[in-house]
């Protein structure tokens, strides 16, 4: 009994992980500009699927994972250039509006590029399960959580320590006062683009093993990132790990416990519940102190 | 209104006016014309293309052989991208513009299902190359089908896991519409084969873990066997979850799986797996005497000669449906559509890719449980599991 219970939490921080390297990536443009872009799915795919197919065409791992995350910041940069920027003066929902679009149209285009079949990526060290417990968890689960790890880390230090990151945040609380003490206000949302698709892509790439990726892989995983980002509270960095695992673990003991058809239920039905309470999430008060 | 109906009960009448005095004149020289409509393009396109390659091919074989009954076949196919309102649109105009002599067509169940009424008021020979029961269940005048059932699939299932002395098992199934139909017939017959079904697990659309459930099964008390009905990514993540967890008993998948890609995609956790496949997929491994290696053998050559692809089971139902079609007028003697339904009604032991066909008036698909069979994964490659 508590072998099974073991193994659904980590079951439940294997897909959490996931989960919450998506949500970061909401995090990241949410602060730099109040907008939750819905291509985030999308980064998450173009890097899966850009290391796939250079791995296949015979690039070694490292290198395929390196230009995969370069392709997917230079289309979140191209995103943001043509055509978020040139929505200036519109309203956030506008903004939301157009990545909608964007992540249509990029799902579209790698339906072209690619193909419409599954792929999946060899996991980086092997895929001998671990026993911890009489419970197992994958080696590649391990690199998922690790990398998120040190990518909360590294924001964490980014946004609390940086000037740039600081301006990022500025920004995002107000633009007029932070163009008026010389913040690069348009240069901010351009870098925040370029920052998350980067983070969705190694989202893609790590989970891509997990997963198997293709060109629709985005939408579920976007939506539950989404999820997991309101749940944590949108724009903090902890709130986004802290929402994904919460929901990862709810959806696997859901399935463990109660019943694997009501699983996703349970999970949203207990968000719901959260956001009742916290309107803005579970780590969101935080998050406005430190602005 | 009026003018409407009046019109439509009208333009059969005056079309079959055309054909008893033109029969006499031109009717050596006119082509065959075969109507189809198939998903080439769109989410089911990987039905609708080695489909819509198999007709064309066979269509230009059979022409240079001679045609049938000394008329050239005509193909005449649009590409419904799997949407059942177009399919219904383009059998329309199969029917009533193009004045075709039988239709072949409907990839998926969704489209077969928005024509059958069209064909029927129409009084046309249509095969359907949809998987589900409802296409011939019940008994449509007009309406045959070539590929086999996911009833079946359960069947043989079964038949395989009495052969191996389960009687208990555990389902994991996904949420397309496969899955949830294939479940449905697993559940259904699993009593006439004294299978009991102690869990039925599933997992939702872009799941991307299903250890909890696997986990779950692995722990229910008397469980012989698990069986996962499923398609596209879902199969292969439950497998490789399935080895993880370490679940101690035999696997079964469905012939949902039945590619390559399933193999690729789970990587070695697929070694071990037992699923029902057609023949056409181990067509080079089966013995000389089997009676169906001729023509899927045959069948797939033909097909990496042209196209330079692999051959699909998909195609295969292209492949017979048209074969069907030719050998009930050649048997009719005529391209009389109540005749040649007629012929197509009572084919007897036709051999198709999808294994011996034997039509009759309370079955319009003719297939038995030996078009399946059983296939174990082996160092990524399917052998024969019987």
């Amino acid at each position: 009994m508590s072998a099974e219970l073991t193994q659904f939490l980590l079951t439940g921080i294997t897909i959490g992980a996931i989960y919450a390297l998506v949500a970061l990536g909401f995090s990241i443009i949410y602060n730099a500009s109040q907008v939750i872009n819905f291509a985030q799915g999308e980064f998450v795919m173009i890097g899966g699927m850009t290391t796939v197919s250079l791995v296949d065409g015979g690039m070694p791992l490292p290198l395929a994972i390196a230009l995969a995350v370069v392709v997917a910041a230079a289309v979140g940069l191209l995103l943001e250039k043509l055509a978020i920027e040139r929505a200036r003066g519109a309203s956030v929902v506008t903004l939301i509006i157009i990545t909608i679009g964007a992540s249509i149209f990029l799902r579209g285009l790698a339906q072209l590029v690619w193909d419409k079949n599954f792929h999946a990526l060899r996991p980086f060290t092997g895929s001998t399960p671990i026993a911890v417990f009489g419970a197992t968890i994958l080696p590649q689960s391990l690199w998922v959580l690790g990398v998120t790890v040190l990518i909360v880390a590294a924001l964490g230090w980014f946004f609390g320590r940086t000037l740039l990151g600081k301006g990022m945040l500025a920004t995002s609380h107000n633009r007029l006062a932070a163009e008026l003490v010389g913040v690069r206000v348009k240069g901010m949302l351009l870098l925040a683009f370029g920052l998350s698709a980067a983070l969705g892509a190694i989202a893609g790439i790590l989970t891509a093993p997990i997963t198997i990726t293709s060109y629709d892989v985005g939408v579920m995983l976007g939506l539950k990132g989404f999820a997991a980002a309101i749940l944590g509270g949108l724009g903090s960095g902890v709130g986004a790990v802290a929402g994904g695992l919460a929901l990862g673990i709810l959806e696997s003991l859901g399935a463990g416990f109660v019943s694997s058809a009501y699983k996703d239920v349970i999970a949203f039905v207990i968000i719901l519940a959260v956001l009742f309470f916290r309107p803005s999430g579970l780590f969101a008060r935080r998050s406005a102190e430190r602005v | 209104m009026m003018v409407r109906s009046t019109l439509k009960y009208l333009a059969p009448a005056a079309f079959a006016a055309c054909l008893t005095l033109g029969a006499g004149v031109a009717s050596a020289q006119e082509p065959i014309k075969i109507g189809a409509f198939l998903a080439v393009t769109g989410p089911a396109a990987f039905l609708g293309d080695p489909e819509q390659k198999t007709l064309e091919m066979y269509v230009d074989k059979i022409n240079a052989a001679g045609g049938v009954l000394g008329r050239k076949l005509q193909l005449i196919s649009y590409d419904s991208g799997g949407d059942a309102e177009k399919a219904r649109t383009f059998a329309k105009r199969l029917i009533e513009q193009d004045k075709v002599d039988a239709i072949i067509g409907g990839s998926t169940t969704g489209e077969t299902m928005a024509v059958v009424p069209l064909v029927e008021q129409a009084g046309i020979p249509f095969i359907s190359l949809a998987g589900a029961v409802v296409v011939i269940e019940p008994v449509k005048k007009w309406v045959f089908k070539t590929p086999h059932t996911d009833r079946m699939a359960c069947e043989k299932i079964f038949v395989d896991m009495q052969e191996r002395k389960i009687s208990k098992i555990a389902l994991i199934s996904g949420p397309g519409g496969f899955d949830k139909s294939m479940r449905a017939e697993c559940l259904k017959v699993a009593p006439k084969y004294k299978i009991e079904i102690l869990a039925d697990e599933t997992y939702g659309a872009g799941d991307t873990d299903m250890t909890a459930q696997l986990t779950k099964i692995k722990n229910t008390p008397g469980v012989q066997a698990v069986l996962n009905a499923g398609f596209g990514s879902g199969p292969a993540i439950v497998t490789k979850n399935y080895r993880q967890v370490g679940v101690p008993f035999p696997f079964y998948q469905s012939h949902g799986v039945a590619s390559k890609e399933y193999i690729k995609l789970s990587g070695g956790a697929a070694d071990g797996v037992r699923l029902p496949a057609a023949a056409l997929l181990v067509a080079d491994k089966l013995p000389d005497s089997d009676p169906q290696k001729k023509v899927v053998v045959d069948y797939k050559n033909a097909y990496a000669e042209r196209w330079k692809s692999d051959v699909s089971t998909f195609g295969g139902h292209a492949y017979d449906g048209l074969w069907l079609l030719v050998d009930a007028m050649k048997k009719a003697g005529t391209t009389d559509k109540a005749k040649v339904r007629d012929a197509l009604e009572n084919t007897k032991g036709f051999m198709g890719t999808a294994g011996v066909v034997n039509m009759s008036p309370t079955d319009h698909m003719g297939l038995d449980l030996t078009a399946f069979r059983m296939l174990v994964i082996k160092n990524g490659d399917w052998e024969l599991g019987n």
